[in-house]
Order: structure tokens, then C-alpha cells, then sequence
């Protein structure tokens, strides 16, 4: 691979894995915390406040991390892509401006208030500036889907004179067949990052000791809403999302299955390690016929394997490809799992005194994060080789003019930075979690 | 329509000059004009709720050149590969900066903090202003509409001319920040408002005189459309009334000077954007960098009511948070 397109792809990667960690729990975080000053308004019960209050003292250190990590996402379609920058912006300017105009403005007002304005502002506007954050986090998201959606299946553009992509229908943009199941499934994921990060939270209080009445509320809520979005994540949005891949993409479908050669009756491969020198699946753990039941209801029906698209149009990390998703596929089913046992001994009254569960919760906090890293690593490994599916690809798109060394220089310089943050975040997040939900903040 | 879509591009990042102007500004003078622990987060109270919602008009300001004038963005954004991805890394640092400062008291956490938020807010300034002065001085542009410009060297970002327009970005938001912070609380920033004052005014007559000798597009501008002489005399009175005594009405004075300044760079450039050193055929102009009329039409139907709508969050966030702070 040229080291300019190598650079410059890592450099993207490296900036854009990072910057997620945040928004995924923020935005989960957000609808929680809504359902935590909904139920205080409804109950009276100041009890919700205060953990309300403890959990958005934890939103606002992480969204910050969020907005500092994400301004050099937009600038990076400029300064490192902009060959696509300039093919496509005409189309995904729109609604990465809208982003800026409508959700931005929105949640960085709101979150003010919600951080400083309590006793300002009376709890019916406070509940309100829940809700104002809780949309402008959600609307944000739902931009960036679109113009990743768009990415992924472009529709309502035509192609002007010098080959730029021109938008012809912005409605269309936002009827994309691909953006609804790709938009539930990545919210209900950043939910199920939110929720077990407020179960390990509770988990973790109540091994200690500590904190017992909040740490009950945290776990109730999170294990709740924990099983719910584990449930929906696999179906219907990940069933879904799954069959727009088989429909547009089935080349990137087969490079995640691991299916090198087209079969009736294809199995499923729950493990193994693709040889793209042998074409082959290397100690696969199969489950027969399962692969062609799931994409297409029929157990006889025939799923197409690489050996049906041209070389140079398959996914270029074959390997990565197959384990994003297969991680992201394996931790899914765990989440189920977990939290269904979780959830039923909850709801028995002996979630309280069943240690190994607690501790199962505490442990897990790190897997919905590369969860939803995996999944997002899946959707854009498996795009390649094309930036916008099908239209430009991904070797077309980086800046031409700036060099691999200036590109390596800065890449370094975000790794540098971003090591930095990750000592203060994970120093900031612990002096709050000592802190604990009790007694004021500071 | 290229024209309406400058004009609208050249108001937001005014509003993004005028109010995140103000709270870099004041953490310029953070050092100096606040002294002690509570005199600091006294000055850093003043832009507590504010800060984060200025910083939106820049993406806000970004996002519209993006999809307006797509090639304008991924030329200069690639062209300016380094300030931009430092003024990124100042960006950062002042965030976690002003965000994570109070939550420890300590005499080495908080002086360090202190220390990053100002000569970040500083230095930010500067690369602003030094941006401003090679969009008006021109840059290499190729004849594939793109280019690469180091920080120095025969041409590079860093000129005598480009630095003194970032030495004027500097004072003049001095001036901006020391003028909110005097409005907003009781601590005593009269005398580094009148220096910064004073500076500004220099400066200001230095680069005019500099920006008409070394770009002919900028007086063309002028002389066949005289009327945008009033752009300037509006500019210059702003200044003169941030001069005055009476807080609020110098503060506004100020933001009058900000925007004034603004828009006669842009009116000045007209109907360029980014004007080709040395090859007046590779001009970027409105013209050869904007979308197609389709994009630009239903544009205007989103942004008008959105923008709308976050001026209006603004006024409802400001008189919240109105009064001196304490």
C-alpha cells in the first residue's frame, strides 16, 4: 500500500477510534439520565436527583472528552482527505453542517444548564435541559449516520461535469434504505455501553460496600435497560443492518463471514482465521447451513462467496474484517446473556447477594466499548476498498499535496496528545468515582 | 446564490470572531489581570457557561464553507496541513484546561492548568490571525486548485506581513476579552484594556497600510466599489467606542471593531476566497468553488431556521447567565 494512503487511513483510524469511546457512553448516558430526572419529577423522590446529579458530573467529563477529540474529526475531511473532501462535500457538507447548526448548538447550550443551572432554573426547566441534551446527543449521532450511511449506500446525488458528486435530493439523503437499521443498531449500542457502565458502577459499589442505596438504583436501571438494548441489538437492528450488507455489499459480506467460495447451504463460522494465500478458513467451528438460514430464510439458499467479486474489490483487511465483526457478534451474545441473568435475578430479589453476577457486571465494563468499536471497525474495514461505496475509491480520496512525513508527523502528535488525555480521564473518572454519588459536588 | 452563501459563510465566522473572541481574550489576560485563586475562577466563571457554545460557530462556520464551497474547504484545509492540526492540539488543550482546572485544589494542579488555558487562548489568537492574513496575502495555489504551504521558508505560513496580522488578532482580542471580563466581573483590567487599546490601534493602521500595498485585489475592491468604504469607517468607530469608559457599551464598541474588521477582508476579497500568490488564473473564487445550485438552494432552507434557532439559544443562554459575576 502507498505510505501516503496508509498514513493518512491510520491517521483517520487512530483519531476516530479514539474520539468514540466517548460519545458512545454519552450518548447511552444521556437517555439514562433523562429516565432518572423523569422518574424523579414523577416519584418526588429526591433520590433520583442526587443520582442524577452524580451521573451527569460523569457525562460532563466525558463529553468534554468528546468535543476536544471530536472538533479533529471534522477538520480531517479538510486537512487529510480532501480530494473526497472536495468530490463529496457538496453532499456530506450537508449534513455534517447540520450536525453543527441543530445538534451542537443544542447540547453544548443545554449541557450548561444542566451542568450549573439547577438551582437557576427551577426542575421542570432542569428536566427540560435533560431532554434538550438528551436530543442534541441523539441528533448528532443521527447526522453522522446519514453521511456514513451515504458512504456506505450513496443515493440523491448526480455527477457534475469534472466527476464531483453533486447532491440532487436531500430528502433522499435521509430516506436512505441503510440508515435506519445502521441508526438503531449504533444508538441501541451506545445504550448498552451506557447501561453496563452504570451496572458495573453499582456493581462495583455495592462489592465495596459503598453507596448501597444508589448503587441499587444504578444496577435496577442498568441491568433494565442493560437486557432490553442487548435484546434489540441483536434483533431486529442487527438482523436488519445484516441484510442491507447481503443487498449492497455482499462482497463485504462474504469477507465477514469468512465465505471464500459461494455455497448452497452455507454454514456459519463462529470461529476460525481466514488465509487469503490458501482462500480458506482456517480451523473453523461451524454451524451447517445457519449462514444461508439467517441472510436469506432458507437453509438451502445459496450466499455468495469472494470467489464471485472481482480481486480488487474486496475488502483489503480481510482477516480484520472477519474478527471486527465475529468480536463484535461473540460479545453481543455474552451481553444477552450476562444481563439476562442479571435481569432475572433482579426481578427474584437476588441480584443483591449473588456476588459472582456483581462481579461478572463490574468485570464487563470494558467489552461494550469494544463492542461497538468492533462494529464500526466491521462497517468501514468492510467498505474498502471504496471511500463512498461503488463511487470513489478509498486510494482516490486522501490529500495529495500533504506528505507521509508531515502526515506521520501529526499523527504522532495526536498519539502523544491522546495519552495525555487518557492518564487525565482515567484520573479525572476515578477521583469522581471515589467521590461517590453522596454529598455535594465540587 | 455564490454570493449569498459568502455572505452568510463571512457572518458566522464573524459571530465565531466576536464570541469565542471574547473568552479566548480572556484567557489571554488570565495571568495578569486575575491574580489570585478566586480572582481566577472568578475571570473563568465569566466564560464557564459560554465558552463551548462559541467554540460551535467555528464547526458551524466549518460546516457551511464545507458544503458550500467544498473546494475551498479541502484546499485550504489540506494546503494549512500544520497550523491547522496544531490549532487543533491548542483547541484541545485549552478545553481540558478550562474543564478540568477546578476539580482539584491544588497548588500544582490549578497554576498548571492557569498556564495551558492562557498561552493556549494566546497563541490561538495569533494562529487566527496569521490564517486571516494569508487568505488576504494569497498562497500557492496549483493548477489543481490545491497546495502545500510549510510554516516558513521562501513562501510559508509565517511572513512579516501574515505575522503582523496574527500580532494584530492577538491585541485585538486582548482588548475583546479584557473589555468582557471588566463588563462581567470586579476585578481591575483598566490598564491592560487601554494598552491592549492602543496596540490594537497601531496595529490595525500598520496592516491596513501593509494589506493595501501587497494586495491589489483588496484596493480594486475598493475603488470600483467606493461604498464599501463605510465598511471600515464603521470598523474604525467600533474601535473608537471600545476606547470609552462606559462597560457595556465598549464591549460592544469591541465586537462592532471584530465584525468590522471582518467583513471588510471580506468585502475586500470579493468575490475571491482565497486569492493564488504569484497567479491570478488559480484564484479561488466563489465561482469555481462552489456546489451545484441544488445544493446551495435547499441549503438555505435548512440553515436559515437553523442558525435562527442557535442565535436565539445565545440570547435565551446570556440573559440566563446576565449580570456581573460573583
Amino acid at each position: 500500500m502507498d505510505s501516503s494512503l496508509a498514513l493518512h487511513r491510520l491517521h483517520f483510524a487512530f483519531t476516530i477510534t479514539y474520539h468514540y469511546i466517548f460519545p458512545q457512553l454519552t450518548m447511552g448516558l444521556a437517555l439514562l439520565i433523562l429516565i432518572l430526572k423523569t422518574m424523579a419529577l414523577k416519584t418526588g423522590d429526591e433520590h433520583y436527583n442526587d443520582c442524577a446529579r452524580f451521573w451527569i458530573r460523569l457525562f460532563g467529563i466525558n463529553f468534554a472528552m468528546g468535543v476536544v477529540t471530536g472538533i479533529p474529526m471534522e477538520f480531517q475531511f479538510g486537512t487529510n482527505w480532501s480530494r473526497f473532501s472536495k468530490a463529496a462535500g457538496g453532499v456530506i457538507g450537508q449534513t455534517l453542517a447540520m450536525e453543527g447548526v441543530y445538534s451542537f448548538f443544542l447540547e453544548s447550550t443545554f449541557l450548561g444548564l444542566l451542568v450549573y443551572g439547577e438551582k437557576k432554573i427551577g426542575k421542570y426547566a432542569h428536566w427540560c435541559a435533560s431532554l434538550a441534551v438528551f436530543l442534541g446527543s441523539w441528533l448528532s449521532g443521527y447526522f453522522i449516520i446519514v453521511t456514513d450511511a451515504w458512504m456506505q449506500h450513496p443515493v440523491g446525488y448526480k455527477l457534475g461535469q469534472n466527476g464531483e458528486i453533486q447532491l440532487d435530493s436531500l430528502a433522499a439523503l435521509f430516506m436512505n434504505p441503510w440508515l435506519m437499521w445502521q441508526y438503531l443498531h449504533n444508538m441501541t449500542g451506545s445504550v448498552v455501553t451506557g447501561a453496563f457502565t452504570m451496572c458495573a458502577v453499582g456493581a462495583f459499589y455495592l462489592l465495596e460496600g459503598k453507596h448501597e442505596r444508589y448503587a441499587k438504583t444504578f444496577l435496577t436501571l442498568g441491568v433494565l435497560v442493560g437486557f432490553i438494548a442487548s435484546l434489540v441489538m441483536a434483533f431486529p437492528t442487527g438482523d436488519g443492518q445484516g441484510k442491507m450488507v447481503a443487498l449492497y455489499q455482499p462482497a463485504t459480506l462474504a469477507g465477514m463471514e469468512g465465505l471464500f467460495h459461494s455455497e448452497k447451504g452455507a454454514p456459519l463460522a463462529i470461529m476460525g482465521q481466514p488465509d487469503i494465500e490458501k482462500l480458506q478458513l482456517d480451523n473453523p467451528l461451524l454451524v451447517p447451513k445457519m449462514l444461508s438460514f439467517l441472510t436469506y430464510q432458507r437453509w438451502s439458499a445459496e450466499v455468495r462467496g469472494l470467489d464471485e467479486f472481482p480481486r480488487d474489490q474486496w475488502p483489503d483487511n480481510l482477516p480484520l474484517l472477519f474478527y471486527s465483526f465475529h468480536i463484535m457478534i461473540g460479545l453481543g451474545t455474552i451481553f444477552i446473556g450476562v444481563s439476562g441473568i442479571a435481569a432475572l435475578l433482579l426481578l427474584r430479589g437476588a441480584l443483591w447477594r449473588t456476588r459472582p453476577v456483581l462481579w461478572a457486571l463490574m468485570l464487563l465494563v470494558p467489552f461494550p466499548f469494544i463492542a461497538n468499536t468492533a462494529g464500526w471497525m466491521t462497517a468501514e474495514i468492510g467498505r474498502q476498498p471504496w471511500l463512498i461505496y461503488g463511487l470513489m475509491r478509498t486510494d482516490k480520496g486522501f490529500s495529495a499535496h500533504v506528505s507521509p512525513g508531515n502526515t506521520l508527523f501529526t499523527l504522532m502528535g495526536f498519539m502523544g496528545m491522546y495519552a495525555l488525555l487518557t492518564i487525565l480521564y482515567l484520573f479525572m473518572m476515578q477521583r469522581e468515582l471515589t467521590h461517590g454519588p453522596e454529598g455535594e459536588s465540587h | 446564490m455564490e454570493t449569498i452563501w459568502f455572505c452568510l459563510a463571512a457572518f458566522s465566522l464573524a459571530g465565531y470572531v466576536v464570541l469565542d473572541g471574547f473568552d479566548l481574550g480572556a484567557g489571554i489576560i488570565h495571568l495578569f489581570a486575575a491574580r489570585t485563586n478566586e480572582e481566577r475562577r472568578l475571570l473563568l466563571a465569566s466564560i464557564g457557561p459560554f465558552w463551548d457554545a462559541n467554540e460551535v460557530w467555528l464547526l458551524a462556520s466549518g460546516g457551511t464553507i464545507y458544503f458550500a464551497f467544498p473546494a475551498l474547504y479541502s484546499s485550504s484545509f489540506s494546503g494549512f496541513y500544520l497550523p491547522l492540526m496544531m490549532v487543533l492540539w491548542l483547541l484541545i488543550l485549552r478545553g481540558i484546561a478550562i474543564e478540568f482546572r477546578n476539580h482539584i485544589d491544588s497548588p500544582t494542579w490549578i497554576p498548571l492548568w492557569d498556564v495551558v488555558f492562557s498561552g493556549a487562548s494566546a497563541l490561538l489568537a495569533i494562529f487566527l490571525g496569521a490564517a486571516i492574513g494569508n487568505v488576504v496575502r494569497g498562497v500557492p495555489i496549483e493548477r489543481d486548485g490545491e497546495f502545500f504551504l510549510p510554516l516558513w521558508g521562501e513562501v510559508g505560513i509565517l511572513d512579516p506581513y501574515t505575522i503582523a496580522t496574527g500580532l494584530l488578532a492577538l491585541a485585538a482580542l486582548t482588548l475583546h476579552g479584557a473589555l468582557w471580563v471588566r463588563m462581567k466581573t470586579d476585578l481591575n483590567v483598566t490598564r491592560i484594556a487601554q494598552w491592549a487599546w492602543r496596540s490594537t490601534a497601531l496595529l490595525t493602521a500598520l496592516v491596513t497600510w501593509a494589506t493595501f500595498k501587497i494586495q491589489p485585489i483588496v484596493g480594486y475592491s475598493f475603488i470600483v466599489r467606493p461604498w464599501g468604504y463605510v465598511i471600515p469607517v464603521i470598523a474604525l468607530a467600533g474601535l473608537w467606542v471600545a476606547g470609552g469608559a462606559q462597560q457595556t457599551r465598549a464591549f460592544l464598541g469591541s465586537c462592532v471593531f471584530l465584525v468590522g474588521m471582518m467583513a471588510s477582508v471580506a468585502f475586500g476579497l470579493y468575490p475571491n476566497v482565497l486569492p493564488s500568490l504569484g497567479n491570478g488564473a488559480t484564484n479561488l473564487t466563489i465561482y469555481n468553488t462552489a456546489t451545484g445550485s441544488y445544493g446551495l438552494g435547499v441549503g438555505l432552507a435548512w440553515w436559515l431556521p437553523g442558525m435562527a434557532l442557535a442565535t436565539a439559544y445565545a440570547v435565551f443562554q446570556y440573559r440566563k447567565f446576565s449580570g456581573k459575576v460573583s
